[in-house]
């Protein structure tokens, strides 16, 4: 039997009074204070009989912080290619300038173009001169030579967690593959440069993995649902175009895991482009590249994208960049863009939680060139 | 012009202005030939260097038209006549293609299912090299480690379809061949290929073969 609206009203009353009362006087007036950005950040619009109210927790971020992110920058040695070099450094002057400084940088993967020693030597020396912390995430460019050797001599795990103001942070290594290597004995170089090539089309699918999925499992069973999770990872945890692996092959797996939780981003890399997608409660940023941007795929781009123009061939800048991370209060995500040769672009939980109907990011008009 | 020997081809019958490219000989005369390897013409009186005026010239083409006719034309030119009466004028629909088939049939034709074959070989051969080449950060002179694939993967936003324009940047006509060696030159840091070099033709091989098809939209891919 259809309820009407006055008992859905007692109904929803109820509940919000029986949350109310579960609460301290401290978590009260936090929750008070957090409504309206609650509500617009989960993009619940208004009105609604009883207003919905995300009740939080003690342990979320009460007040916005912010971090940066550094991702794809492909280094080739200085003495081969200073075009990469000179963008990463200019990534590092941006953040550097950043004031206040970010409470820390995520560096996205592929530091290195072709996981040469000395490609991920100087991008680690190049990283050194951020001011602020820096977690490093790992790439298939970083991979593939020596499959993780230097990688981890450097930089150490490369799969981990941490908790920061509140929010539970976990980097993941989602570009696992099948060995293709091993049967047709394959260099490690000619390993590398098949996975290089992105429009290969013997190239394998990304995977977290299952025993990454175990690890993923074991480490949020100990977080509480209401503990908002970034989840930093190089593939995108869902799928959009397998041909150039904008995807990972067990996606619908690891987001079966997030699901529980009511407050999931994730940040990847891989893709060069802006992208943003939603699925369920986890809400998916891509992240620029320093090096050079990616077009679209022909197929898979989610709706909830807004496209960045075709970037220009004669500006060596357009379409690349760094940005950051603006952790709201209640642990929401507002992801900027920062576009070297064009206005920066923000793409806000709003837009995402409303499914697009609130805060749309401005679309480019289209050029012919 | 030099006095070395060359030889006219004419390519079609009906063109307007032939292209006289006189043979040095003793006498004042100049021959023509066509593409068929067989059918000649002798021009009295028309010395080496010379330009015949127009009336003339259309009086020439139609003559090889004649000899051309003769020799082995006529069967061929017969059976074009007819099947430009039956069939419908391009793009072909599957109705027409259908219509124009029983007359295409059984028309004598000097080329096999082998010369297809060597044809088709022959044009994979220079689309695979293409396609290595647009793989290869140094097959095309490139100097810093970046390969066309990087910006273009499966020849995404190289849009030929779209040239010939106007390349504001260049402030020129740009053909698709003009923007491949723009990017030698710049983002891959290479020296710009002459024209007719193998490697900048399999490129252009690749991409238009990749992008055969595909629909004009400015902007869009």
């Amino acid at each position: 039997m259809k309820k009407d609206r006055f008992e859905k009203y007692l109904e929803e009353r109820e509940a919000y009074f029986g949350r109310v009362q579960g609460l301290g006087r401290r978590d009260f007036i936090k929750a008070a204070g957090l409504v309206a950005a609650a509500a617009t950040a989960s993009g619940k619009l208004l009105p609604h009989s009883f207003q919905p109210v995300d009740v939080v927790h003690a342990d979320a971020p009460d007040k916005s912080f912010r971090f940066a992110y550094i991702s794809d920058s492909h280094l080739y040695q200085k003495s081969l290619n200073e075009r990469f070099v000179r963008a990463i450094l200019k990534a590092v002057d941006d953040v550097n300038a950043m004031s206040p400084q970010p409470d820390f940088v995520l560096y996205g993967g592929d530091l290195a173009q072709l996981g040469q020693p000395g490609e991920l030597g100087e991008g680690a020396q190049i990283l050194k001169a951020l001011k602020a912390k820096t977690y490093m995430m790992v790439g298939e460019h970083d991979w593939y030579l020596d499959m993780g050797d230097k990688w981890r001599a450097l930089f150490g795990k490369d799969t981990y967690s941490f908790d920061h103001k509140g929010v539970h942070m976990i980097v993941l290594n989602s570009v696992i593959v099948e060995d293709y290597w091993t049967g047709p004995k394959l260099s490690p170089m000619d390993r590398m440069l098949a996975m290089a090539q992105l429009d290969n089309p013997n190239g394998r699918p990304f995977t977290v993995g299952d025993a990454q999925r175990d690890w993923l499992k074991n480490d949020l069973a100990k977080v509480k649902p209401d503990t908002p999770i970034i989840v930093f990872s190089h593939s995108p945890l869902y799928k959009i175009y397998k041909a150039w692996n904008f995807w990972t092959d067990d996606a619908e797996q690891v987001q079966a895991l997030l699901a529980p939780f009511k407050n999931v981003t994730v940040i990847h890399g891989h893709t060069h482009q802006m992208l943003s997608n939603r699925v369920g409660n986890i809400h998916f940023h891509g992240m620029l590249s320093t090096a050079w941007p990616w077009p679209y795929a022909p197929q898979g781009l989610p709706k909830l994208t807004v496209r960045m123009n075709r970037t220009d061939p004669f500006d060596e800048l357009d379409g690349c960049g760094d940005g950051w991370i603006d952790v709201l209060p209640g642990g929401h995500v507002d992801k900027s863009y920062n576009l070297w040769s064009r206005n920066p672009v923000r793409v806000s939980a709003s837009y995402l939680g409303s499914d697009g109907t609130l805060d749309r990011p401005a679309a480019e008009t289209d050029v012919n060139y | 012009m030099t006095t070395t020997a060359r030889k006219v081809l004419l390519g079609s019958a009906l063109a307007g202005a032939v292209f006289v490219l006189p043979v040095a000989r003793a006498s004042d005369d100049t021959s023509v030939s066509l593409c068929d390897g067989q059918s000649t013409l002798t021009i009295p009186g028309l010395k080496a260097g010379e330009e015949l005026p127009p009336q003339r010239a259309r009086q020439v083409a139609g003559d090889m038209m004649q000899v051309w006719r003769q020799n082995a034309g006529e069967v061929r030119w017969a059976s074009w006549k007819a099947e430009a009466a039956t069939a419908a004028p391009a793009p072909v629909s599957p109705a027409a293609t259908q219509a124009a088939a029983p007359a295409a049939q059984g028309q004598p034709t000097k080329f096999t299912k082998r010369d297809q074959m060597l044809w088709e070989r022959e044009e994979k051969k220079w689309v695979e090299e293409g396609y290595k080449a647009f793989h290869n950060a140094k097959a095309l002179g490139g100097t810093i480690g970046i390969s066309c694939d990087m910006c273009h993967p499966d020849t995404t936003n190289t849009h030929p379809e779209t040239y010939p324009k106007f390349q504001v940047q260049t402030k020129k006509v740009a053909l698709l061949r003009d923007m491949i060696n723009w990017c030698i030159e710049n983002p891959l840091k290479g020296k710009p290929l002459e024209e007719n070099d193998p490697a900048l033709r399999a490129v252009e091989a690749y991409i238009l073969s990749a992008r055969k098809g595909v629909a004009l939209a400015p902007g869009k891919h």
